[in-house]
């Protein structure tokens, strides 16, 4: 996982403070599309200053909900506040929300400079402001000495900074980015993460981002909204995405993950003891999980919390035994693949701490996975 | 013997390519030198009708006479310069007209639901199936004294007397318009259809209403629709002949009929090559220039 560059900047929580204001409203808003749901009674209150990413695979409504913020669709039923202004009823052209298109949309009969003056120019301003505004506008995401081009003399990379530049210069209240960086090839989007990061902090200026790039969400959002068959399925920061994920979906969604299905056979409110099939032993978890007596459950551990010796673990609980079927050895880490005698394959990844890997555990050997008693989430669903 | 055959036998592309050009040469090109040879010369009564450019004076002097008199008299007789002005007025107005009415109709086209758009571009080709003279005739059932349009309006108690439209400049502009409105639309429908509907969520997005999405970003990105539009419909309208002759004015003074009096009634056939290599000239001018301006900038707005 990339590490997140918001790891730097003071706590910035607003979520978690009860007096906090909500900036953004959504009120239990429903999409329909004929018989389609394709947004499904939608809350959200999203913060000021906030980057919130919708993350969510093609076709589970993120986009439909982006566009009832932009004013494109309306909702079948619900309301959406900005700033507490009901913005249900008020069409694109008068929300102070503006938007950059997956596509960009930038018009292709205007220069670069026209472009980005087309929102002030909308506005009737004085000319002078307008060109003042787009300088700078052009400044900060680096386009200056391409003013005068036009879209189709510029690269991808250019173009999406246009487009951003563009719904910008009208200082948005909010700023809607419909996935702004899948155009782009990987080493430019990485680049181009910190800079959108870069800008929204320099002026300020929420962001709901739509993605369907986990990775993506996760570098830019404070916060992550995600969503599956038009309902949102969990919100929360990056990490209590990963680590504290609330069903078996948005644990798989999120990062890779190993699910072993279980019973609970020892439940105390100080720890758990969960039997799987696919495990000799029992998983111990040493936190209490509050589920029906006798329900299935999932224990999920994520590939980074999983070690792997040739040496059989001296503990009761938390291990089970493997033939090493694959490796992938990616430099920073390698990832193994391991078969379980139930026939169910884990996945572990182990950072290469040192450069000479004679001793390493190698394809076919007979092997033993342990992980901490606090690794494992229980998930119910 | 191989190599040589290789060597001469064009390849298939060349081949392909090669067969347009034939086409142009043969059809296009000898012709118009044709005509251009016939406008330099004089005429005279004999078979064919005009004199020979080049005649030998003694064995071995080649005098090649070039006549320009039937330039000279295009300018000096100003019934030519009328007829030219004035057919490039009707065609004007014709081809602003078109595109007034054509162009709601070809954005209405583009913008329906992709089932009704093919009955919609059926309807608009329909009248191809029928000849074109004889959907100018119908127009002569339908607007003379006692036509469709005059019954009706008497019928309806809103005029006692007919109109007199037959025979009129009125006739020839319903004629024109009706007859190449097809081609107006097609090439603006062709162009809308293929805009991408995103860029005007964007200028909505950007503080645009409706109506000013439209005048800043549908229509300049139509403009390339537009000019091949007006180009259709323009070119063919000033040289018109049979549109101004069955339903016009026959006092009306137009070059396509100038042309057939020089040609068939007078027997002039270097006054008449003239005249059409001097609206050829008028026309292949200016349109050069269009397309000058026009490929100075690559098609924009398309879809990707």
């Amino acid at each position: 996982m990339a590490t997140s560059p918001r790891a730097t900047q003071q706590k910035f929580e607003p979520w978690t403070d009860p007096d906090a204001k909500s900036y953004v409203r959504i009120e239990k808003v429903t999409k329909k599309f004929g018989d389609f749901i394709a947004v499904d009674d939608v809350s959200l209150h999203i913060y000021k200053k906030e980057i919130f990413c919708l993350l969510g695979a093609s076709g589970c409504g993120k986009t439909t909900l982006l566009r009832m913020l932009a004013g494109f669709e309306r909702p079948t039923s619900g309301k959406i506040f900005i700033d507490d202004v009901d913005m249900t009823a008020i069409p694109p052209y008068e929300r102070p929300v503006n938007m950059m298109f997956q596509s960009y949309a930038i018009f292709p009969h205007m220069t670069v400079e026209q472009n980005v003056a087309f929102g002030l120019k909308q506005e009737g301003l004085a000319k002078t402001e307008i060109e003042g505004r787009v300088n700078d506008m052009l400044q900060l995401v680096k386009l200056g000495q391409f003013a005068k081009r036009k879209p189709h003399q510029l690269s991808g990379g250019q173009r999406q900074r246009v487009a951003l530049a563009r719904s910008l210069v009208k200082k948005p209240k909010l700023l809607l980015l419909d996935e702004p960086l899948a155009a782009l090839d990987k080493k430019l989007r990485e680049h181009t993460q910190f800079e959108l990061i870069n800008i929204q902090e320099t002026l300020g200026v929420t962001f709901i981002v739509v993605t369907h790039d986990q990775e993506e969400a996760m570098t830019l959002s404070t916060r992550i909204g995600l969503m599956n068959h038009g309902e949102i399925v969990q919100v929360g920061t990056p990490s209590e995405m990963y680590e504290y994920p609330n069903s078996r979906f948005v644990s798989e969604f999120i990062g890779s993950v190993n699910t072993f299905e279980g019973k609970l056979i020892e439940d105390e409110p100080s720890y758990v003891r969960i039997e799987c099939a696919d495990l000799e032993a029992p998983i111990f978890v040493n936190h209490g999980v509050s589920s029906a007596p006798g329900a299935t459950i999932w224990a999920a551990i994520r590939p980074e919390k999983i070690t792997v010796s040739r040496e059989k673990p001296a503990d009761a609980d938390n291990w089970a035994s493997a033939v090493v079927r694959d490796i992938a050895y990616m430099g920073d880490m390698s990832i193994y693949l391991l078969k379980l005698d139930s026939g169910k394959i884990v996945r572990v990844t182990q950072p290469n701490v040192y450069r000479h890997a004679d001793d390493r555990v190698t394809w076919d050997e007979r092997v033993y996975l342990h992980w901490h008693s606090s690794s494992p989430v229980v998930v119910t669903k | 013997m191989k190599r040589w055959l290789t060597r001469w036998t064009p390849s298939g592309r060349s081949l392909v390519t090669s067969v347009p050009y034939l086409w142009l040469l043969l059809f296009f090109l000898v012709p118009f030198v044709i005509v251009l040879k016939i406008s330099f010369s004089a005429s005279q009564i004999a078979m064919p009708p005009y004199q020979p450019l080049f005649h030998w004076a003694s064995e071995k002097v080649l005098q090649i006479q070039l006549n320009l008199g039937n330039f000279a008299f295009l300018v000096e007789d100003n019934l030519y310069i009328r007829a030219y002005l004035n057919s490039i007025f009707v065609a004007a107005v014709s081809t602003l007209l078109c595109l007034l009415i054509g162009y709601p109709i070809a954005y209405s086209m583009a913008r329906s639901s992709p089932s009704t758009r093919n009955i919609l571009l059926l309807l608009v080709t329909l009248p191809f199936f029928t000849s074109f003279l004889l959907r100018v005739y119908a127009w002569i059932g339908i607007l003379k004294n006692n036509g469709l349009l005059n019954n009706t309006l008497i019928s309806l108690g809103v005029i006692d007397q007919p109109i007199q439209m037959l025979q009129t400049d009125f006739a020839v502009y319903v004629g024109i318009v009706y007859s190449y409105l097809p081609f107006m639309i097609l090439p603006l429908y062709a162009n809308l259809e293929k805009m991408d509907l995103t860029l005007l969520e964007a200028a909505a997005d950007l503080g645009c209403k409706p109506w000013q999405g439209f005048l800043k970003i549908t229509l300049p990105l139509s403009k390339h629709g537009v000019i091949a539009g007006c180009l259709l419909v323009f070119i063919p309208a000033v040289g018109e002949f049979v549109i101004p002759s069955l339903l016009g004015d026959p006092g009306m003074l137009m070059i396509g009929k100038v042309l057939w009096t020089e040609f068939f009634n007078n027997r002039d056939w270097p006054v008449a090559s003239a005249v059409a290599i001097a609206l050829l000239m008028f026309l292949v001018i200016p349109i050069m220039y269009l397309d000058r301006a026009q490929n100075a900038e690559p098609a924009e707005g398309a879809r990707k």
